[in-house]
């Protein structure tokens, strides 16, 4: 039987060469994707903004009324109502944010809420409810700090965890490469203005873990390399060492990748958002995996030293002590 | 390295034919299928959004507790200054700025008033409640420690979640769930229930009953524009009554609050076809609503429900059975609510509901179906994908693929863990990612042959140099399923649940069982070569 192979054996692919051109691309990807994040914001939902969001089915109508349920809702004086399909041209969801000056108001958010589906159900008998979320303005503020703490302590952790495995040049690169794939894949719902909930952090979180995958094996790769081949040139190591490991590092992207993409198209509508987060953070994050970690040892100074134990004086005296120092 | 004797191979086999066969009742139940009740029935939780449910996230008023302490505390001392003898007089009460002080009007009083109010400071606990200062010799001011309020909300809030419980209990739903969170908060998730609005007017309702005279003395043009009269304070009549609109003043103190009650029933009044709530007191204060009536024969009274005026009629006569009615507005539904909050008492203090969020059952059996269908759908891309690639090799890694979603689903039915619709996500996330292990093994197999090994030694270096980069990567995946786990609300929960006990069983079934595996097919064929 003959097996399939993604990566041709010996493949020699002088990735390290480019490595000025795409470590620019990825800086103006990072700017460009706060720049998006600070000019068109994100698209919070209610989760973060505050508010209440229904999901309504019009079970007697082939497709639901959405303009006119913009002008229903906005006419009951909380402001503009976000109204989209949802699931199927029956299905809605209406999404009202908390109105200004009542973000400290505890029992708000519920009673916007109650009032917009007694608005709907009124109108249209055949409205039924099939979920609700309202949120009020300080339960949004505490989701906001929390989600910003579990980012960041969870990037920090995760950067700690490889300076203490390897060498701190590559706890750097491996900060680098997260921060890299978290400003992206959040750059990404600043362009389509996708909703930004608790879901999409969720699903951030958990490419801070995946998205190092690959990075770990180059890495351990460009380990065991150095410890090999002390005289070759770095970018000439870190290509071998690319090159050696990219089988695996596709290979498990794409295992990844085929399991995903069904649940992003076949999936329940709630999660699309969150799927495609990580399907996009598991693209950037293996390119970020060959590309940037590599490169940036390069300029960090990683030498083929740099995991030969440096000799203590405790083992300076042992060794007198057996007489061969 | 594949030497395995036959009690290690047993054991594994036990442990992962344990942790499969857990899972199995789940499975039937999402199937549909019956399980023989002989049997244990272990079942993954199905969180809100899969099953449908309410989950309603309530919010204590902390200030209220400040005030009604601060009441309660002027209250004892105003008696204990005119039970003492011969009696403390004090003028000029105030309790501005939360704290209550006044003066005395001989500044000789001081001592005496210091001895018998400092009794009433203390709680029930060791903590220091409140604290006393004496201003210029004649001026008492008490003013409430930070920790004598925690302690008060933190009582407070306990007996708020009984309460909760005990209103929830009389709606007749359905497993419950009701759990104190941080200082103020009470988490209340009910599955099942599709219109919580029942629900939360029920929990919305604080219940405080109180019985206060009203002020006579008061000037109507006063009243109606908010000026209470000295120790007096202003109600407004609820809405529906015929009273609506307008304002009464009461008494401040010497009235009786509700919370002696032994039953409340609604009913309706056979005189008039008025919807009723009809209560008992128990002895104390069956005691103490005697004594009020018996005092104030012909003068009004006012029946005060969190805050608002549902009537207040003349007392006929003293009322000494401990019986009572209660009329205001009711319909039944009212009425019924009513007595159910005042038969389980009291909250001690107002909630809010701050977060509330419902799926309906259909939603979440939708989404169940779709995510059974997409992780189907991705599974079998998976094992075509290994297999294609790693031929035998891929074979073994499907199989403990397989083997890895049983054993996830059985732990997680064992450990009552919940399963959301993210933790739908994160099985899938764990079905892709699990085969990484032998991705990682099987190329260095690959590597190991290409550089001219022998096949055992290369299948031995091939787990033993993969086994590095599979540790490192697995817990940067699970720091990071801790900080999920630390983050989230209950769906985001239940993601990091999936994850993390994926990443433990993956690591198990990709390289440990596969090793097996691999071990019992080397030694029984014992290839020359191997297609990899």
């Amino acid at each position: 039987m003959k097996l399939l192979k993604l990566v041709p054996d010996n493949t020699n692919i002088k990735f390290l060469r480019l490595r000025v051109p795409f470590f620019v691309l990825s800086l103006v990807l990072i700017f460009g994707s706060w720049a998006a994040v600070a000019v068109n914001g994100l698209n919070f939902g209610v989760d973060f903004a505050g508010g209440q969001e229904v999901r309504m089915t019009f079970t007697q109508n082939k497709t639901a009324p959405i303009a006119s349920l913009r002008e229903l809702v906005g006419g009951l004086g909380y402001g503009e109502p976000v109204v989209q399909e949802f699931g199927a041209p029956n299905q809605v969801s209406i999404r009202v944010a908390l109105p200004e000056g009542t973000e400290n108001t505890p029992g708000a958010a519920t009673a916007i809420g109650d009032k917009v589906i007694a608005t709907v159900t009124a109108a249209y008998p055949d409205a039924r409810k099939d979920g609700n979320d309202t949120v009020s303005g300080k339960v949004a503020g505490e989701f906001r700090n929390q989600a910003i703490i579990a980012l960041a302590a969870a990037m920090a952790a995760v950067a700690a965890y490889i300076w203490i495995r390897f060498e701190w040049q590559f706890g750097a690169g491996a900060m680098f490469a997260l921060v890299h794939d978290v400003s992206v894949t959040v750059g990404l719902f600043a362009i389509t203005q996708m909703e930004f909930s608790l879901q999409i952090v969720a699903a951030i979180l958990a490419i801070i873990g995946y998205s190092l995958n690959d990075t770990i094996v180059v890495y351990d790769r460009i380990r065991e390399n150095l410890k090999k081949f002390r005289k070759m040139p770095l970018p000439e190591l870190l290509d071998l060492s690319v090159n050696e490991t990219l089988a695996r590092t596709i290979m498990t992207s794409l295992t990844l990748f085929v399991a995903l993409i069904p649940l992003l198209f076949f999936g329940p509508e709630s999660l699309f958002g969150m799927v495609a987060a990580i399907t996009v953070g598991l693209f950037i994050g293996t390119y970020s995996s060959i590309y940037m970690a590599g490169a940036l040892l390069i300029w960090m100074g990683v030498t083929s030293n740099s995991f030969v134990p440096t000799e203590t004086a405790t083992d300076r005296q042992e060794k007198l002590a057996r007489g061969d120092g | 390295m594949l030497d395995f004797p036959l009690w290690k191979k047993l054991s594994l086999w036990a442990v992962t034919l344990a942790a499969a066969l857990l899972a199995l009742p789940s499975l039937a139940g999402v199937a549909g299928l019956p399980w023989p009740a002989a049997l244990p029935n272990p079942q993954v939780n199905l969180g809100l959004d899969l099953a449908g449910g309410s989950h309603l996230l309530l919010e204590a008023k902390a200030d209220d507790v400040r005030a009604q302490r601060l009441d309660n505390m002027e209250e004892s001392v105003r008696q204990l200054m005119r039970n003492a003898s011969p009696r403390i007089r004090i003028g000029d009460v105030s309790t501005a700025d939360g704290k209550l002080s006044f003066m005395l009007e001989n500044a000789a009083d001081s001592d005496r008033a210091r001895g018998l109010i400092e009794p009433a400071m203390q709680g029930a606990t060791t903590v220091r409640e409140w604290e006393l200062q004496v201003v210029d010799g004649q001026r008492i001011v008490l003013s409430q420690t930070e920790a004598g309020v925690e302690q008060a909300i933190d009582d407070a809030m306990d007996s708020a979640t009984e309460v909760v419980r005990r209103r929830i209990d009389e709606l007749g739903t359905r497993e419950p769930t009701i759990i104190r969170q941080g200082d103020t908060r009470i988490v209340v998730q009910v599955p099942g229930l599709q219109d919580p609005d029942g629900l939360k007017q029920l929990l919305g309702q604080t219940a405080q009953l109180e019985f206060k005279l009203v002020d006579l003395n008061a000037l109507p043009s006063n009243v109606a524009a908010g000026i209470a009269p000295a120790g007096s304070e202003i109600f407004p009549f609820a809405p529906g009554t015929p009273g609506e609109g307008q304002f009464l003043a009461v008494r401040r103190l010497g009235g009786i609050r509700g919370e002696n009650l032994t039953g409340a029933q609604a009913g309706v009044d056979p005189q008039n076809n008025r919807n009723v709530v009809n209560i008992a007191f128990d002895a104390q204060g069956g005691a103490k609503f005697a004594k009020l009536t018996t005092e104030n024969v012909g003068k009004p009274f006012a029946i005060i429900l969190d805050g608002q005026v549902l009537s207040a009629p003349n007392i006929e006569s003293a009322i000494v059975g401990g019986r009572a009615q209660i009329s205001g507005s009711f319909t039944p539904e009212s009425a019924n609510q009513l007595a159910i909050a005042l038969r389980s008492g009291a909250l001690p203090v107002p909630l809010a509901v701050v977060e509330e969020r419902t799926v309906g059952p259909d939603l979440g059996a939708d989404s169940i179906r779709k995510g059974l269908l997409a992780m189907g759908i991705g599974s079998l891309a998976v094992i075509v994908l290994m297999i294609a690639t790693y031929g035998r090799f891929g074979v073994y890694a499907t199989t403990a693929l397989v083997l890895n979603v049983l054993m996830l689903l059985g732990l997680m039915a064992l450990g009552g863990f919940t399963l959301t619709l993210p933790g739908i996500a994160g099985f899938v996330i764990t079905i892709g990612a699990a085969v990484d292990a032998n991705v990682l093994i099987n190329e260095r197999i690959r590597e190991e042959r290409s550089r001219g090994r022998k096949v055992v030694s290369a299948v031995e270096t091939g787990y033993k140099e993969a086994s590095r980069a599979i540790w490192d990567a697995n817990l940067t995946n699970v720091i990071s399923g801790v900080a999920l786990f630390a983050f989230g609300s209950g769906p985001v929960k239940g993601f990091a649940v999936v994850l993390v006990i994926g990443i433990v069983t993956s690591v198990f079934t990709g390289v440990t069982l596969t090793r097996m595996f691999v071990a019992g097919w080397l030694r029984k064929a014992r290839p020359n070569d191997i297609t990899i």
